[in-house]
């Protein structure tokens, strides 16, 4: 085990929820290497860690077989409850805790409340949905993130393979420098963090269009 | 792949059908409501609604296939190309408003000069001039200035789209497009769209909407009115896109229209929707909140008050069921915008959702509560889509379906949301 790694972290590495892995690391310099590339590992049976792009790849998500995103149902959930805390609220106090005479207005008045209720609606979803994506991304302020490469974030694409117990990452390196990285390595990394580790679900190679 | 479209036997005889059903109607009309009786004061009720109708369908329809050519135009000016894969719909759609156009106008001068007062309360010209209000506004709302305002605005709809389709017709004889050729074609079609968006922010975006519709209930006024009136219409254009992209898809036509395509058109209803919603909570909250007597008036004509409910209390909330909850409900979710029996079914009920609001529009103001929903009011509407139906099948069928040489065409084919 790579005790390197562990620096930051203040925890004994088996109540991890994620653990030290093995990873197999290959750096490609091009989108179009990048797609065959992502097609042949998974066809060969690897799993894909992840992938590390620069800018947002259009249709890497689907070739890399990742299932689609629920963050938009959570969104609505999110949005229907801040509707509800609005409209409850709002009537709770203007008709039962604290009526007022405004205007002349019922003290119902809905009409009047529908733009503040838009506004919780959006501010509940928003705010449900950034929570969630960083969840979902295992972000959080503090945590440190392992970096694969540090060119990661500038004009390389990083894919990193995960090991299990049965793979030989001797092989898996030659296989990646056969799909055009242009480099190849070994690392391992935490992968886990402090609520345990959210792995996304993919789904298994299978010939298709659009794949 | 052939990119000429045949009609099948099916349209040709659903456009002949709903023609001869609207047909029909008109010669029920014709005979049994007197349309050119005078009802200067609710008398004859019976041949206010036939012009009501009349008025109510022509604008709309009128104003839905403008909205394709605006679809073109701001698409142009804004260099989106994914639609050029069904751009020849959108064209074939736009090529109706000359018909339209001419029948619109037909209607509506028999209407300003032959005194229909039922209508247009501003043609009395001794209610003018005992009338504040519609005295100050005598500057506009007069016979003289609405027809030739009506006139100038058809023609510059019809003179500009038929610029940009004659455009798009001729890239088909001229060849493919190097880069040089193909940035000057694009240049000139963003001028020509942008005259085209000028003159439709002065007409649909302001004053058309002004003279044609709000003028029925001339005391009152709201400044949302143009822009509802056009949210109204341009949702409605881009459902009528959808279903025709649909059919010919379905006819194995459009090889590159996709779902991804779809999708987007689905996005553009479900905006405008919420965009038609937000004009219209916009101009319903401003006026219930200020409560003033002149404005209240005409919700008050239509959803009535707390102690009498009105006589379009139930078409009134029909039209936020159709037009903002079922929208917003159905057409949120990625799955639906994709599949194309979704979409065509949210587009058939958006199309009818307008339509039954603009028969809210016109028909408290002038029927009060005397407007009925017969099968005459839909055998008119009848008329005017058989009449789509029929110069959309006209268009498509004479020239390709496909701008084979639009230089945005690969982008098009490749479009992925």
């Amino acid at each position: 085990m790579d005790q390197k790694t562990l620096k930051g972290f203040g925890v004994k590495v088996k109540n991890m929820a994620g653990g030290i892995k093995k990873f197999v690391v290959g750096c490609f310099d091009d989108e179009k290497v990048l797609f065959p590339a992502v097609k042949n590992v998974r066809k060969a049976g690897y799993k894909i860690h992840d992938v590390y792009t620069p800018f947002p790849v259009h249709g890497l998500d689907h070739a890399m077989g990742l299932r689609e995103t629920s963050i938009h149902t959570a969104g609505f959930i999110y949005a229907i409850t801040g509707t509800t805390t609005a409209l409850t609220f709002m009537s709770w106090v203007f008709t039962k805790d604290w009526p007022l005479n405004i205007g002349g207005k019922p003290h119902f008045a809905l009409p009047a409340w529908i733009p503040i209720t838009f506004e919780l609606t959006v501010l509940f979803s928003a705010v449900g949905m950034v929570l969630t994506f960083c969840y979902l991304c295992q972000m959080a302020p503090f945590v440190k993130k392992h970096h694969f490469h540090p060119r990661a974030t500038d004009d390389l694409f990083v894919m990193a393979i995960e090991c299990t117990d049965k793979t030989n990452d001797a092989e898996a390196q030659s296989f990646l420098q056969n799909t055009g990285a242009t480099e190849v390595h070994v690392q391992h990394a935490e992968t886990g963090w402090w609520i345990g580790r959210y792995d996304r679900e993919q789904k298994l190679y299978k010939e298709e269009k659009g794949y | 792949m052939n990119h000429q479209f045949e009609l099948p036997g099916s349209y040709k005889k659903w456009t002949y059908g709903l023609i001869g059903a609207g047909v029909i109607a008109l010669l029920y009309g014709f005979i049994a409501l007197h349309p050119f009786t005078s009802s200067a004061h609710g008398e004859h009720p019976a041949s206010t609604r036939f012009w009501a109708v009349l008025v109510q369908n022509s604008v709309y329809w009128l104003l839905v296939v403008n909205a394709s050519m605006f679809f073109i135009c701001v698409t142009t000016m804004a260099m989106g190309a994914w639609q050029v894969a069904f751009h020849r719909v959108s064209e074939a759609i736009s090529s109706v408003v000359p018909i339209l156009g001419i029948i619109t106008f037909i209607i509506l001068m028999t209407i300003v000069w032959g005194g229909r007062t039922d209508i247009y309360e501003w043609l009395d010209k001794d209610t003018v001039a005992r009338d504040h209000i519609l005295n100050g506004k005598k500057g506009f709302l007069n016979p003289v200035f609405f027809t030739v305002w009506s006139f100038i605005t058809i023609f510059l709809w019809w003179l500009l789209g038929r610029k940009m389709r004659s455009m798009s017709l001729a890239s088909d004889k001229t060849g493919p497009m190097n880069y040089e050729t193909g940035k000057k074609w694009i240049f000139k079609n963003t001028v020509y769209a942008s005259l085209f968006c000028v003159v439709f922010t002065l007409t649909v975006a302001s004053t058309i909407p002004w003279i044609w519709l709000m003028s029925i209930d001339a005391h009152w006024y709201s400044t949302m009115y143009s822009w509802y009136t056009f949210a109204s219409t341009f949702v409605s254009g881009i459902s009528l896109i959808a279903l025709f992209v649909i059919y010919m898809k379905n006819r194995g036509q459009l090889e590159y229209v996709t779902e991804e395509h779809l999708h987007d058109l689905g996005k553009f209803m479900f905006a405008f929707s919420i965009f038609w919603t937000y004009l219209w909570f916009s101009q319903y909250m401003l006026i219930w909140y200020s409560n003033q007597p002149e404005e209240t008036k005409y919700f008050i004509q239509r959803i009535g008050t707390a102690e009498n409910s009105g006589p379009y209390k139930g078409i009134f909330f029909l039209n936020l069921i159709v037009n903002f909850l079922c929208p917003l409900l159905i057409l949120m979710k990625r799955g639906t915008k994709r599949n194309w029996t979704m979409v065509t079914f949210m587009a058939v009920l958006i199309i009818f959702g307008h339509w039954i609001d603009f028969y809210q529009m016109v028909m408290p103001g002038t029927l009060h509560e005397k407007a009925e929903l017969m099968p005459f009011e839909f055998g008119v509407a009848c008329f005017f889509i058989g009449l789509i139906l029929w110069g959309v099948g006209k268009y498509a069928t004479s020239h390709s379906l496909l701008a084979k040489n639009h230089p945005f065409l690969k982008e098009s084919m490749i479009h992925h949301t």
